[in-house]
């Protein structure tokens, strides 16, 4: 079955693979995710799109162990059925960090500088059963 | 610029309160600020007051009485009541006038905060299950371990007192102590911390009377003065609460920020402060906001815990009525809850929960989305 992006002007699912959509401040050079008009940094207004790198570090994570309210929460909320996820920034190099739900869920294999790479979480079916997912980060030789 | 003194306060206990509305929690708290300062409420000449999730505040006037009086609703997330009570200050201050209040009240749905976004398109950040202010903590308190050397028992170690503190405040929420072992046996919610870790959203309300200081003995024996009211918002590079992204840049949060200026206002240090309310949404932001606030180095919290340094009998007692974790998080309350507290303190009426040796100096500090610090200081 197909996969459809959970929002495309923040994941946009390419045939190279799933990669994310920000923006970059021409004068300063910040990055920010996902994109705005404005930059934090320099207050400047001079943004451009910019798709983020796909590989970095895992810079903060935690694992989360009770299934979120639904709504706003797309997955699995029924806590008979909820298996727990990783959520953590991932530091893309020279960029920016990036908060994502993590495809590893046992603390024992997760820490601090931990290779990382972007792949994709199912959430659910859409009317017409393809799955929408959002975007995850996998340690690296564990992706998708 | 006048001195400004809290002359009256008034609290509806925390917790669940089936059948009674925030609003009505909100007016209970003013009518017993009111009571406190032998004033009535058409004495009150100005208001502040906010709620989240419990209704625009300035329809109170309906059920304490349309006296006509200046009422301004503030909201301003988990710094609603310090926002609240920073404006009350400063209108007293600049003279407009002589006595208001400062009033936040709330009432929230069981279990986590729910955060939905309110622009354009499908709820992405949400939807994908990261919208819950619990990831964030975890996520802090998880590296600040790892940097600092600070251990799951500690976090264990500042639940256990909270929950024994809140057995000694008869309006606390949690009044029932657990052990350590308990606290880390809890469900675990957001790694490294469990179910016990954290407080819940709740219910309450609270009220303070402010009036010059040149007047506080028309309404109190023993007026509390505040000696600085600081609110401050994040800068660039800051590790916040619900952030899609951070920079690659480092800076403090506004925690530091804040407790360096109401320092700096105040004119007193750290060392200086013999009761303190720190926010403790969980165990962690507790540990952390020791050091953000200037009372330790980073790392120090770890024997300072061991030793009991922040017991009621310590050295630097925090959160003395239990804090968030004991009393739950009414969001427009909490803030002057913990102003509420230090009062108490510094009045010497907080009973089996008093400080001992008199405390002259009390700190309050609050922490909440979207990265928002609110501190005050206050002595007698």
């Amino acid at each position: 079955m197909a996969q459809v992006s959970i929002r495309n002007d923040i994941l946009e699912l390419t045939p190279e693979g799933p990669r994310l959509i920000g923006s970059r401040c021409k004068k300063c050079d910040n990055h920010v995710f996902p994109s705005t008009k404005g930059c934090a940094r320099c207050a400047g207004t001079d943004m451009e799109r910019v798709t983020l790198g796909t590989r970095g570090k895992l810079w903060a994570w935690t694992i989360q162990g009770f299934p979120p309210k639904s709504p706003p929460y797309l997955g699995e909320d029924d806590p008979t059925k909820f298996r727990p996820y990783g959520v953590g920034y991932v530091e893309l190099p020279g960029q920016v960090k990036v908060e994502g739900r993590l495809t590893e869920a046992d603390p024992r294999k997760l820490q601090t500088g931990l290779p990382m790479e972007l792949t994709t979480v199912a959430l659910r079916k859409d009317a017409d059963g393809n799955d929408i997912v959002t975007y995850a980060f996998a340690p690296i030789g564990q992706g998708a | 610029m006048t001195d400004v003194a809290i002359v009256g306060i008034g609290i509806h206990p925390f917790g669940r309160h089936e059948g009674v509305s925030g609003m009505e929690q909100g007016a209970h708290a003013v009518r017993t600020a009111c009571k406190d300062a032998s004033i009535e409420w058409k004495d009150v000449q100005f208001a502040f007051g906010g709620s989240a999730a419990a209704g625009a505040a300035d329809t109170m006037v309906s059920q304490l009485g349309l006296t006509g009086l200046q009422f301004i609703n503030v909201a301003n997330g988990c710094a609603t009541g310090g926002s609240a009570l920073f404006s009350a200050y400063n209108t007293i201050r600049s003279g407009a006038f002589d006595l208001g209040i400062a009033i936040g009240f709330d009432k929230h749905e069981r279990g986590a905060f729910r955060i939905e976004s309110g622009g354009k398109g499908v709820d992405w950040y949400g939807g994908s299950g990261m919208a819950l202010t619990t990831q964030f903590f975890g996520m802090k308190i998880n590296r600040y371990m790892e940097q600092h050397g600070i251990s799951q028992r500690s976090l264990a170690r500042v639940a256990a007192k909270a929950f024994r503190n809140g057995e000694l405040n008869p309006n606390a929420w949690r009044r029932k102590a657990l052990t350590e072992d308990e606290i880390l046996a809890s469900p675990m919610l957001s790694y490294p911390l469990t179910q016990f870790m954290f407080c819940n959203p709740g219910e309450g309300g609270v009220a303070l009377l402010l009036a010059r200081g040149d007047q506080a003995h028309k309404y109190t024996q023993k007026p509390v003065f505040l000696k600085a009211a600081v609110v401050r918002s994040r800068r660039f590079g800051s590790f916040e609460v619900l952030a899609p992204s951070l920079a690659l840049d480092w800076s403090a949060g506004p925690t530091v920020d804040a407790s360096k200026m109401a320092f700096e206002i105040a004119g007193i240090g750290p060392k200086d402060v013999q009761v303190a309310q720190l926010q403790d949404t969980e165990t962690g932001a507790e540990v952390m906001h020791m050091a953000e606030n200037g009372f330790c180095e980073h790392g120090e919290q770890e024997h300072m815990l061991a030793k009991g340094e922040t017991e009621i009998g310590g050295r630097l007692p925090v959160n003395t009525d239990g804090g968030c974790l004991a009393n739950g998080e009414p969001i427009g309350a909490s803030g002057l809850r913990q102003v509420y507290d230090i009062v108490v303190q510094l009045r010497g009426d907080a009973g089996k929960r008093q400080v001992p040796n008199n405390p002259r100096v009390g700190y309050t500090h609050v922490y909440g989305a979207p990265g928002i610090s609110g501190v005050n200081i206050l002595s007698r």
